[in-house]
């Protein structure tokens, strides 16, 4: 087989879903800080979002399996700790799809700038924490409706 | 690695006085995530179990990345989860605060708020470490500890601030945990020597940040600052860790000790 361009990978592993979000990519939340050949063996560099993360090893595992489903049969899956993950490398792309999800993306200000569901603006903190360790709980005030928002970090 | 617990402040070798810093830090994270654990499901409302359970995710993620250098830097073949669930209680290296039993909620969040405003100046001095594999996991660690301190600070106000109940029960956290406050800040052999050599923060010189926040966030909270400066020690050292540990340990530690090995 001839060796894929690492931007064909790349590609690809856009197409591989985050675990507990799956709208959205593992590259969509900018967890994957790496991709080249090293001999025949395929790098692909991760960074963990939260590092007590359940999903970050399950994670490993989806990219994994995604490449060799594509014929790679050599892939090294990596941790890289440094520079730390931030919100800031989520795709343009991917807030889009967590909104339409029904997850507020992050913001700097720290907080979610509308409801995800019906854009209002009213908005009350339930809990700094949620269902995952990179959401925190909000409600609005004008839906009533409790909604996650994606942490800014 | 021996058994006999070291006397107060007692360094080896150099390899060593990295192994046991690393331990210190390592076993910190773990003993107060797994006392943070102990509440899941048993949180006064569904958001808070949530929020504890959260931050003991993040301690015990750190834990990992703390332990596993320190398994690396010992080179003995030992792994992290080897470090925590092998060892005894006389080979932990956290600060006795940390072992603390978790009490009330209000007792729980008063521990955290202490152990938060000193983790996240540590952190950040650790951040510039001439150990790059230090620096690297301090970064990452210092992330999700500003977010404990900002929710453990609201908390100790809210309650703090809050019904002659919750007051009274966080001034009594507070003239508990007061004594454990001290061995966090004061430097022995062991921090002199990483400090010295560029790989850690001398805790002497975090004190004042410490307790800048402590007094602002208690002043806050109507709580009034318990006089007196003795502390308790023993516990970044071993030499003299609490009752409370070893129960910690048995239930931590009982599924490895029972079935050597086992995974899944």
């Amino acid at each position: 087989m001839t060796r894929p361009s690492t931007d064909t990978v790349w590609e690809w592993l856009d197409a591989v879903p985050d675990p507990e979000i799956p709208v959205i990519s593992v590259v969509d939340l900018g967890i994957v800080r790496g991709v080249a050949w090293r001999g025949e063996t395929l790098e692909v560099a991760v960074t963990p979002t939260y590092s007590g993360c359940p999903a970050t090893s399950v994670i490993a595992l989806d990219i994994e399996t995604a490449l060799r489903d594509r014929g790679i049969a050599d892939v090294a899956v990596t941790r890289q700790l440094s520079p730390a993950w931030t919100t800031d490398w989520l795709s343009e792309k991917g807030r889009a799809k967590l909104e339409d999800y029904g997850i507020a993306p992050p913001r700097p200000a720290g907080g979610p700038e509308r409801c995800p569901l019906c854009h209002g603006v009213d908005l009350h903190r339930i809990s700094r924490f949620g269902s995952t360790p990179c959401k925190a709980q909000w409600r609005c005030a004008d839906c009533l409706e409790p909604f996650d928002y994606f942490k800014c970090l | 690695m021996s058994g006999s617990a070291p006397v107060d402040g007692a360094v080896g070798p150099e390899g060593d006085t990295r192994f046991e810093y690393l331990l210190r830090l390592g076993d910190n994270a773990l003993v107060l995530g797994h006392r943070l654990s102990e509440w899941c499901g048993r949180g006064p409302v569904l958001e808070e179990d949530i929020a504890l359970a959260n931050t003991a995710l993040d301690l015990i993620g750190g834990a990992q990345m703390w332990l596993g250098y320190a398994a690396e830097v010992e080179g003995s073949g030992r792994s992290a989860d080897d470090l925590a669930f092998l060892r005894d209680v006389w080979d932990f290296r956290n600060l006795l605060l940390v072992e603390r039993p978790n009490g009330d909620f209000g007792h729980t969040m008063m521990r955290q708020f202490l152990f938060d405003a000193f983790h996240v100046p540590l952190l950040g001095a650790l951040s510039g470490s001439a150990d790059p594999r230090i620096a690297e996991i301090a970064e990452k660690a210092s992330k999700e500890a500003r977010y404990h301190l900002e929710r453990s600070a609201e908390t100790v106000v809210a309650l703090g601030d809050g019904t002659e109940e919750s007051h009274a029960r966080m001034q009594a956290a507070l003239d508990a945990l007061w004594p454990y406050a001290g061995e966090m800040l004061r430097a022995d052999a062991v921090d002199e020597a990483i400090a010295a050599a560029g790989l850690g923060a001398d805790p002497a010189t975090l004190a004042p940040g410490w307790e800048r926040t402590v007094r602002a966030t208690l002043d806050e909270a109507t709580l009034a600052v318990p006089e007196g400066d003795f502390a308790h020690t023993g516990g970044k050292s071993g030499a003299r860790h609490s009752e409370h540990l070893g129960p910690m340990l048995a239930q931590m530690q009982w599924l490895q000790r029972a079935y050597p090995g086992a995974s899944w």
